[in-house]
């Protein structure tokens, strides 16, 4: 099979820039903790209300550093009391479904995770600037999908 | 020209195609004025019943049908008339696909299945529009086994030789079609299905997803290589050169067979239920497909260069004046290639594992698709109906036609970069995909996203009209070379087939060598899903019940 010189340089320098960017990508992820939402605790879906942590959902602090938040989403809305967190302190957010899947998005931040019935979804996140976000669903739910939304305040 | 009964077949596959264009465009055009509040349904009519029109009508009719008349044209060509059973065959293939469209279209209109074209499960439509989806999957696979078997039966009588460039890329699509089809089936058959009737209780919500995604993603290929195969196959023809390299061509279309179904995790990056590992794997097989993408982009590059040197051009730019800019068959594909550019582009920030969180879900993945499937792949498309469809008719495409075709890729290309300049900007900032109009109770940071020029209701209303209107200029075409331009009797007024020719005779044989390249995809296939879809089922939680929450 012939391949032209240029070709040859071409693919060289494409391939070359795909090894940097994995490299980025990977070395980031799992060297600093830079890793997507995720999670593979589960839940059973019919029982949400009476599993802890989401028998008591909403804020609930874990050490000095570290606050746990735990969400409920159902259509059409989040059950999670009382939002009010500190800056610059981490916040562990842990979200499941009673019904259908949601997301959970905090407009302005890296918190952009999908909600899947019968798993818990983990994500941790610091806010550095105090101030009212907007959550929103952004996976469609249903009639009232656009009409799901809540808000967190950071202090 | 080729035989009167194969012509038939493809005319009615793009006619269907195009009955879905119709209807889907207009249901796009709807949701842009219900987002802007300008438009109020009846309300026997829903924004998400819309919606799900829009992208099962567009994404999955018009591309299949499309697909399968060029494939039908283009197999007769090179291969030869259809015997009778590949005939009989691709009828049947075509029914069933329809049968399956229409079933799932009534259980849309109807409002039984608000689910999208995703339909994410625990969601339940009624069980009929799992039952159309099969029925469609179901068609398509046999019109894929009629073109299977017409190309089998021309490498038994041309024993050693390579197949004709366009025969083989034609399997290689069929190829990656049939593997991918096999999550989607094994999800409606064994999950949907008996859930949605009441045989089962519950469904495992997670593996459906997954399911899914490993069909979703290879759907995606599935559109984009018969475009591929008018840039490699068609567009050397309208310049007046060869393929610039069949063997590199048909190794870029392996590489899309192998790298295209194990990565369907990337879609799946921010859910639960699927470990850093097997996401990150399934990211850097998902980077593997920049390799045959930057084949065909040198090879484009290649074919435009040479044949402007042949024509004179003079310079290291010389040649791009050179290039048959009056040529609506060219210029539209052309466009259809400087959008993938930029659509490339924005598919690899989608997949680089945690900088998705940045975008998923938001208002950037749709802008991502029309500028892939909605540019790339739709203008490709209709570079091809220009002449596809006279061929098949023998009529004229006619000097006003000529002109109607250049104003209505403009206005597209014009109504596009509007609306979905606009809709990458509005994601990046946060707002979200799939809704209707909602300012989320008038709230601040609602209202700052949409407070542009750029970024505002107004212009992707201003870009979506442009688009309907282009699209009835295509819709108007289509019904003239279909059914109205006078026939072509002079032979310079004979549309023709642009088909280039390949050295395919110096093409190495391991390429149509299907056994190892399927060998390679399955075990691909197994070392990325095999242990996490086991242990979905596995570790499964307790069912979910179905839901109608729309």
């Amino acid at each position: 099979m012939h391949l032209h010189k240029y070709e040859k340089i071409w693919l060289a320098f494409g391939v070359a820039a795909l090894v940097v960017f994995l490299s980025v990508v990977g070395v980031s992820a799992f060297s600093h903790d830079h890793t997507p939402a995720g999670g593979m605790e589960t839940i059973d879906p019919k029982k949400v209300n009476e599993t802890a942590p989401f028998d008591k959902p909403g804020v609930t602090q874990l050490d000095d550093n570290t606050y746990q938040v735990a969400v409920v989403s159902m259509a059409f809305g989040y059950n999670a009391p009382e939002l009010k967190v500190p800056a610059g302190k981490e916040i562990i957010f842990k979200v499941t479904s009673t019904d259908v899947v949601h997301s959970f998005t905090i407009d302005n931040t890296k918190v952009n995770l999908m909600v899947v019935p019968g798993q818990i979804t983990t994500k941790s996140y610091t806010f550095e600037k105090p101030g009212k976000y907007l959550i929103l669903c952004n996976e469609y739910c249903g009639t009232g999908h656009h009409l799901m939304y809540n808000e967190i305040e950071v202090y | 020209m080729i035989a009167a009964k194969d012509r038939k077949i493809a005319l009615w596959n793009i006619g269907v195609a195009y009955t879905a264009f119709l209807i889907g465009t207009l249901c796009g055009l709807l949701q842009v004025f219900i987002r802007n509040d300008a438009l109020q349904l009846p309300a026997w009519l829903d924004y998400y019943q819309i919606l799900t029109a829009h992208g099962v009508l567009l994404a999955l009719i018009y591309t299949a049908f499309f697909i399968f008349g060029f494939f039908v044209t283009g197999m007769s060509k090179t291969l030869g008339t259809f015997g009778p059973k590949v005939w009989l065959f691709s009828w049947i293939g075509f029914w069933v696909t329809l049968a399956g469209t229409v079933l799932a279209t009534i259980m849309i209109v109807s409002g039984e299945a608000s689910v999208l074209y995703t339909f994410y499960a625990p969601l339940k439509a009624s069980g009929w529009y799992y039952v159309g989806l099969a029925l469609y999957v179901v068609g398509t696979w046999i019109s894929s086994f009629a073109l299977i078997a017409h190309y089998l039966v021309w490498r038994k009588a041309h024993k050693g030789e390579m197949s004709p460039l366009f025969a083989f890329m034609t399997i290689a699509t069929l190829v990656l079609w049939l593997i991918a089809c096999l999550g989607v089936v094994a999800t409606v058959l064994f999950q949907y299905i008996p859930w949605a009737f009441g045989w089962t209780d519950t469904i495992n919500v997670e593996l459906s997803r997954s399911l899914f995604w490993y069909f979703g993603h290879p759907l995606v290929y599935f559109w984009l290589l018969p475009a591929y195969m008018a840039w490699y196959l068609i567009v050397p023809k309208l310049l007046g050169v060869k393929v610039f390299s069949d063997s590199l061509a048909r190794l870029s279309f392996v590489l899309f067979i192998l790298f295209s179904i194990p990565v369907g995790f990337h879609h799946q990056l921010t859910e639960p239920g699927i470990s850093n590992f097997w996401k990150f794997l399934q990211v850097v097989l998902t980077f593997m497909v920049i390799v045959p993408s930057l084949m065909t982009a040198f090879s484009m590059f290649a074919t435009f260069e040479t044949s402007g040197r042949k024509k004179g051009a003079k310079g290291l730019f010389g040649w791009f004046a050179m290039l048959p800019w009056k040529d609506v068959r060219f210029t539209s594909i052309f466009i259809a290639m400087a959008f993938f550019i930029p659509g490339g582009a924005g598919g690899i920030i989608n997949a680089s594992f945690q900088l998705n969180e940045v975008v998923h879900n938001t208002l950037w993945i749709v802008g991502h698709f029309h500028i892939t499937v909605g540019t790339p792949v739709a203008m490709t498309f209709m570079g091809m109906t220009f002449w596809l469809i006279p061929y098949l008719t023998g009529r004229k495409f006619t000097k006003s036609m000529q002109t109607l075709g250049f104003v209505q890729i403009i206005t597209w290309s014009i109504g596009m970069l509007l609306m979905s300049t606009a809709q990458h900007v509005l994601g990046l900032l946060g707002a979200p995909r799939r809704t209707a109009y909602s300012s989320y109770n008038n709230h601040p940071a609602a209202l700052e996203w949409f407070d542009g020029i750029l970024t505002s209701h107004v212009t992707m209303a201003i870009g979506g009209s442009i688009l309907f209107i282009s699209a009835m200029m295509l819709m108007y075409i289509v019904v003239m070379t279909m059914f109205l331009s006078p026939k072509a009797e002079k032979p310079e007024d004979i549309v023709e087939f642009p088909l280039a020719d390949s050295d395919r005779e110096s093409s190495p044989k391991f390429l149509e060598n299907w056994k190892i390249w399927i060998g390679i995809a399955f075990a691909l296939i197994l070392i990325a899903y095999a242990i996490p879809l086991s242990s979905m089922i596995q570790h499964a939680p307790p069912g979910s019940e179905g839901l109608k929450t729309w």
